[in-house]
């Protein structure tokens, strides 16, 4: 890489000491790039083996790439860190302005460690990073309110990103989110939880900055292709027009589509929750992550009476995505838009993950019909398609009114492995489930990928391919693709791009920056990374032969048909021994 | 004849901020430190985006504000920068009431739009526009 560029510079910061410091790392990025690959290897030298994740000995890295700010669609920072939920592997990735805020900051990437006595924010600009008291933010109920007060307190608009928790963060809900610019979030393995363990409420990063390039006029070629491909041919337009929302209609007809805790997986009323629906119903306006010409964050209208008075309405505006809307529409049995939105704007003012939430509710949901729990239990009778019950119970996750709602706080996996119902809890690895009953690849997927995620290795895109894989080969093929995925999140670059960043176009791009990568490099790297991800996992106590798979899963048909347990514990055992594990 | 950038329609910004690393970009450097032109929420994504870049106004308040006389003033409107008179006071950034004059903090000179229309090509959905200024000064 170019001697001048400031990816080099690692922060890190100490929360116990209030001390930051920064650190040379050219020989992190020269080898590993940036993104995962870098925060991966950080990781490795700073988390202490076996730290719980949330004692303070947990260290949360912020990365991004050489891309970032270079050249468009390269906007995502990735987090790693031990996750809360899964006691493992944690890894999150956000867009938003988070990735160019950092690099212009100056930064390749941000480590923090420790745990400050009292609440605190992070303010980070020209090269320093201010501690600021947040107690007073701390006890807010809405984590809109924080947003509000940090942009006022801060500079740097248009420059900043501001990442913070909400109560959920605070209460240390194992699937507490890190809300990014408040549309966009570090989702899933419960970041938000180890930033309340640290009782830090949020972080805002600013700064401009120049990055040098070897050769200014192949440098304007290389970015006017990337632009031309995401702006004038159809490879983003599915994420341009319908955002992700577009998935509904699709996954529904090949019966994907997990449905009322995926008792079935097809669900009636697709049609008035689909894409279409929304952008007809809802759609607001379209946003984008900085430097990214696609404009994929839908925002949603939602418009509500007050009650106690006449003609008096608040209009708030509320981000949808497939992931959100599956896991709350159809999971819940939900069937229109602006239920779905009033969902998802409550789980966004606690900082909960969405799709976690709605599983846990799913769950909870089956259980009470079963009655393997009662009503004494959930405080509210929960029945599919019931918003003001599925309401009472978002909150009650997050105020923790009794012992039950405290054990779902733990997760849907450990909340049936104390009540019962472990073959209807939809978790794998611990996290639940995505949107995507799509055939046994997709189950892998979850089962085997480092985050327990349906998006590095895209299962769910192989089980539609028309092809008879064997269990071996369908290993082989999802590890490819996640050893490739790690390439694109070393970059960063978005998943949506994927078809833009071939091998050969990474490699002319990172030349331009300075760094010698064949196609070929990078497809070595990428095993390389991965493998060192599953080293981390397996020290910190990973097991294929621990990982837990609901039998629900076998008994509602997918698209192809029946999924055969047999063909997965094949699969497992097989990728156990492809990467030499246990 | 004389250029300006215009907004058409800044209802129409989704906040991608191409166009701040298009101007960065016409230096054939990456990043946003040379940038002329500036986008950012009204208070959040909701409200929508502005777009800040200098107007070229007929009687510009940053030219009058120069002590030292480093900003000439151009025929059609506008500004031209003569870096090599500029003592880096930041008179003119706080005269703008646009706030469209930026820094560069590596030399500590300003950074104003140079009616190049650069950015223009580089705005997914058309919002900005080089327009001829019909008439000149008087």
């Amino acid at each position: 890489m170019l001697g001048n560029d400031p990816l080099r510079n690692v922060l890190y910061i100490d929360l116990t000491k209030k001390r930051f410091w920064i650190e040379d790392r050219l020989d992190l990025f020269e080898k590993w790039i940036g993104g995962v690959g870098v925060a991966t290897q950080i990781l490795r030298e700073e988390l202490t083996k076996g730290v719980d994740p949330l004692d303070p000995g947990n260290v949360i890295v912020f990365a991004v790439g050489p891309l970032t700010g270079n050249f468009p669609l390269a906007s995502k920072t990735v987090a790693v860190f031990k996750s809360p939920l899964t006691n493992n592997w944690g890894e999150s990735h956000a867009g938003g302005r988070s990735a160019i805020a950092i690099r212009m900051a100056g930064f390749g990437a941000i480590v923090i460690k420790g745990k400050s006595e009292r609440p605190v924010y992070l303010s980070i600009h020209d090269g320093k990073v201010f501690f600021k008291d947040a107690s007073g933010l701390w006890g807010l109920t809405s984590s809109r309110t924080a947003g509000r007060v940090l942009r006022e307190l801060e500079s740097g608009s248009g420059l900043r990103t501001i990442m913070r928790i909400g109560k959920a963060g605070r209460k240390l809900i194992k699937y507490a989110n890190v809300i990014v610019d408040t549309y966009r979030h570090f989702g899933r393995l419960g970041l938000g939880a180890v930033f309340g363990s640290k009782n830090l409420e949020a972080i805002v990063i600013y700064g401009r900055q120049e990055l040098p390039v070897t050769d200014k006029r192949r440098y304007r070629e290389i970015y006017d292709e990337i632009f031309y491909k995401a702006v004038k041919s159809p490879l983003m337009k599915k994420y341009r027009d319908l955002g992700t929302a577009m998935n509904v209609i699709p996954l529904n007809n090949i019966s994907g589509l997990p449905t009322r805790n995926l008792k079935a997986c097809k669900f009636e009323y697709a049609g008035q929750i689909s894409g279409e629906s929304f952008a007809r119903s809802v759609l607001a306006r379209r946003a984008s992550c900085a430097h990214c010409p696609v404009a994929c964050i839908h925002i949603g209208a939602l418009r509500e009476p007050y009650v106690d008075e006449p003609y008096f309405y608040k209009t708030t505006f509320v981000a949808y995505d497939y992931g959100p809307i599956a896991s709350i529409g159809p999971m819940l049995g939900l069937n229109n838009p602006l239920d779905i939105l009033k969902m998802i704007n409550l789980v966004d003012i606690y900082g909960l993950d969405a799709i976690s939430t709605g599983v846990v509710l799913a769950w909870a949901t089956e259980a009470l019909e079963k009655k393997i729990i009662s009503k004494e239990q959930t405080l509210v009778d929960f029945s599919w398609g019931d918003l003001n019950a599925y309401i009472k119970g978002v909150t009650f996750l997050v105020d923790q009114p009794n012992e039950f709602y405290k054990v779902l706080g733990e997760g849907v996996e450990f909340a049936a492995s104390k009540y019962g119902g472990m073959e209807f809890a939809l978790a794998f690895g611990r996290n639940e489930i995505p949107g995507y009953h799509t055939g046994p690849a997709g189950y892998i997927s979850f089962l085997i990928s480092a985050r327990h995620n349906h998006s590095d290795s895209f299962g769910y895109e192989l089980d539609l391919e028309s092809l008879e894989l064997s269990p071996e080969k369908t290993v082989d093929r999802l590890v490819e693709e996640e050893q490739w995925s790690q390439i694109l999140s070393s970059l960063v670059t978005c998943y949506f791009a994927r078809e833009i960043y071939t091998p050969t176009l990474i490699s002319s791009a990172l030349e331009v920056l300075g760094f010698n990568f064949s196609p070929d490099d990078l497809k070595k790297l990428g095993e390389k990374i991965h493998y060192e991800k599953y080293l981390l996992a397996e020290r910190e106590g990973f097991r294929i032969s621990k990982l837990h798979i609901p039998r629900r899963i076998f008994e509602v048909p997918a698209a192809k048909g029946k999924i055969n347990e047999e063909f997965i514990r094949k699969a497992l055992e097989y990728f156990s021994q492809k990467m030499e594990l246990e | 004849m004389p250029k300006r950038l215009v907004i058409r329609d800044y209802d129409r910004c989704v906040g991608c901020q191409l166009c701040m690393f298009a101007c960065s970009r016409r230096y054939g450097s990456g990043g946003l430190l040379k940038s002329a032109i500036h986008v950012r929420s009204i208070g959040g994504a909701e409200r929508g985006f502005t777009v800040i870049v200098c107007r070229a106004c007929q009687d510009p308040p940053c030219a009058r504000a120069c002590p030292e006389d480093a900003l000439i003033r151009r025929d059609g409107g506008g500004v031209l920068l003569n870096a090599s008179k500029c003592n880096g006071c930041r008179a003119c950034v706080s005269a703008c009431p646009f706030g469209a004059i930026f820094w560069d903090h590596s030399i500590e000179k300003p950074i104003i739009c140079v009616y190049c229309g650069y950015c223009v090509d580089y705005c997914p959905y058309n919002i900005l526009e080089l327009e001829e200024i019909a008439y000149a000064r008087e």
